[in-house]
C-alpha cells in the first residue's frame, strides 16, 4: 500500500538542486528541476551506494559525488557509467508550499 | 614485515572487504553545499581552450618534426611532441573519464577517447579501474591502480619513464581483448554488460596500428610510428614523474585522502601537461570539481590539509628517501602533519597508519614528512 509522505518546503531545494531526505529507515533524493518541477527516486547510487544529495544536479541529469556515474532522475535511467542500474523513481506532488513524495 | 599481495585476487582483497576497508565511508572536508555547488559547476570555454591548445600544438609539433626528419634537428620537437601525446593524454584521459572537464558530455567523451588511444588504455576498462581506484584508494588488493607498492618496483616505475612497461601491458592487454577475451583480473571490476565494448574498441585499435605498421613498413621508414605509438614511449616520463607524486609513501589502506595521497605546487608548464592533477588530495577528496576549480578549492580547504610541497624537486627530496627505506622496510611510509586548523585524523580508524599502537610490533612504522 502506498502513501503520500510529506517530504519538505518547496523552498527548501533550491533550483536545479537535489535535497536528502530520509523516512522509516529509507532514504530519497529530491529534485527541483531548471523548469521549477519536483522529482524524487532512491538516495542511493546504484553503484556504490553514495548518497546522491551530494551530486551534482545539471539540467535532468544527477551525477553522483563519488564516480561521477549519471542519471536521469526524471526517469532514473542510468545514463553513464560507471552506473548501470536504473534508479527507482517515486511520484511527487506540490500542495500548497510543500513536497510530497509516493512510497 | 608484512607481506602484501597487491593482486585483486589475493588474499589481503579478501581481508580488506572483511575489514570493513573496501567501498568505505572516507573522510571529507565541511564545505558548504553552496560553495560546493559553485565549484562543481561545468563549463565548457576553460577545456575548449586548453584541448584546442593542446591539439594545435601536438599538429605543429609534428609537422615540425615530419619536415625535419631525419634531421636531428627534429627531435627537440618530437620529444615535445612526445610529451603531449604520452603524458598530456594521460591528464585528459583521466579528467575527461571523470566527465569533469566539459559541460558537454560528447567532448568529454570524445576527449576520452583520443586519450585512451594514445595511452593505450581501453576507455572502457580503464573507466572500470579509476573507479576502483577512487573506490578504495590505495587500499591493498583493492586498488588497482597503485604506482609504488611495497616494497617499491623502483626499476619498474624507472623503465615507465620510458613508457616500457605500460605501455607493452596495454598493447598486449589489446590483442587479448581484440581476440574477444578480458584479463580475469579485469573481470573483478568490469560489469559483464560491458565486455563487448572493451572487445570493440580493441579490434579498432587494432586496425589502426595495422594501418600505421603497413605504413611504416611500405615507407620503409619509422616516421608513422614517430606520429603514432612511439610518442606513448618516448613521451612517457613527464606523467610518470608527476604520477608517482600522488600517492607514494604514504600510508596504505586508510580512508583519509589527507593520510595517502599528495598534493604538490608546481610550474605552469607542467599544471597543463598534467591538468591541475597536482592538487591531489582535493581531486580524491571532491572528483566532481574540475580541474580548471581545483586551485580554489585547493584555497578553500587547505586549512584541513597538511602542506602542500612546494615544488616537483621538494617532493621527490621526500618521496625518494622512503621509497628507498622501504625497499628495506616494507612497513615504513611517512605521514603528513596536519595544521593546527585541521580537523585530526580519527586515531580509532587509523591506529596503525598513525604509528601510535606501539604494542604490535607488525605495525607499520610512521616517519614523519618533512
Amino acid at each position: 500500500m502506498t502513501n503520500w509522505i510529506d517530504a519538505c518546503g518547496a523552498d527548501d531545494i533550491e533550483e536545479e538542486d537535489v535535497i536528502r531526505f530520509d523516512h522509516e529507515g529509507r532514504t530519497f533524493a529530491i529534485y527541483r528541476s531548471p523548469d521549477d518541477n519536483y522529482f524524487c527516486t532512491d538516495g542511493l547510487c546504484s553503484h556504490e551506494q553514495v548518497h546522491l544529495a551530494d551530486g551534482l544536479v545539471m539540467d535532468h541529469t544527477i551525477e553522483c559525488p563519488k564516480h561521477n556515474g549519471q542519471f536521469d532522475y526524471r526517469s532514473g535511467e542510468a545514463l553513464r557509467a560507471p552506473v548501470c542500474v536504473n534508479l527507482a523513481t517515486y511520484p511527487v506532488k506540490v500542495e500548497g508550499d510543500r513536497v510530497l513524495i509516493e512510497i | 614485515m608484512n607481506t602484501r599481495d597487491y593482486s585483486l585476487l589475493g588474499p589481503d582483497a579478501a581481508r580488506a572487504v572483511d575489514t570493513g576497508l573496501a567501498a568505505a565511508d572516507w573522510y571529507h572536508t565541511d564545505i558548504p553545499r553552496k560553495d560546493m555547488k559553485a565549484l562543481m559547476k561545468r563549463e565548457d570555454q576553460p577545456a575548449i581552450r586548453d584541448t584546442v591548445l593542446l591539439f594545435g600544438l601536438m599538429v605543429v609539433f609534428a609537422a615540425l618534426g615530419i619536415a625535419l626528419w631525419p634531421s636531428l634537428w627534429s627531435v627537440p620537437f618530437w620529444l615535445a611532441y612526445g610529451v603531449l601525446y604520452g603524458s598530456a593524454m594521460d591528464s585528459r584521459w583521466h579528467e575527461c573519464g571523470h566527465g569533469t572537464p566539459f559541460r558537454t558530455g560528447r567532448y568529454n567523451d570524445w576527449v576520452y577517447q583520443v586519450a585512451s588511444f594514445c595511452m593505450v588504455r581501453n576507455p572502457v576498462s580503464w573507466r572500470w579501474s579509476h573507479a576502483r581506484h577512487h573506490t578504495d584508494t590505495v587500499i591493498v588488493g583493492r586498488d588497482p591502480e597503485i604506482v609504488a607498492m611495497r616494497p617499491p618496483a623502483l626499476f619498474r616505475i624507472f623503465i615507465n619513464l620510458f613508457g616500457v612497461l605500460d605501455a607493452l601491458q596495454g598493447w598486449k592487454r589489446m590483442l587479448l581483448n581484440a581476440s574477444g577475451r578480458l584479463d580475469p583480473e579485469e573481470a573483478t571490476y568490469i560489469p559483464e554488460s560491458e565486455h563487448p565494448k572493451v572487445i570493440r574498441v580493441a579490434r579498432i585499435w587494432v586496425v589502426i596500428y595495422a594501418v600505421t605498421l603497413t605504413l611504416a613498413v611500405a615507407m620503409q621508414s619509422i616516421l608513422p610510428l614517430m606520429v603514432i605509438g612511439l610518442p606513448r614511449l618516448y613521451g612517457a616520463w613527464h606523467h610518470v614523474m608527476t604520477g608517482v607524486l600522488q600517492h607514494a609513501g604514504l600510508a596504505e589502506n586508510v580512508i583519509d585522502h589527507r593520510l595517502n595521497s599528495r598534493t604538490v605546487y608546481m610550474n605552469p608548464v607542467s599544471r597543463f601537461i598534467y591538468w591541475n592533477m597536482n592538487y591531489h588530495v582535493e581531486h580524491h577528496m571532491f572528483p566532481m570539481v574540475p580541474y580548471h576549480r581545483l586551485p580554489e578549492l585547493h584555497a578553500m580547504i587547505k586549512h584541513d590539509l597538511p602542506a602542500a610541497n612546494p615544488s616537483i624537486w621538494a617532493a621527490y627530496r621526500e618521496v625518494l628517501p622512503i621509497l628507498r627505506r622501504q625497499l628495506a622496510y616494507h612497513d615504513d611510509f611517512l605521514t603528513r602533519t596536519l595544521p593546527e586548523t585541521a580537523r585530526p585524523y580519527r586515531a580509532d580508524l587509523h591506529q596503525s597508519a598513525l604509528g601510535n599502537s606501539a604494542a604490535d610490533t607488525s605495525t607499520p612504522t610512521a616517519v614523519p614528512a618533512e
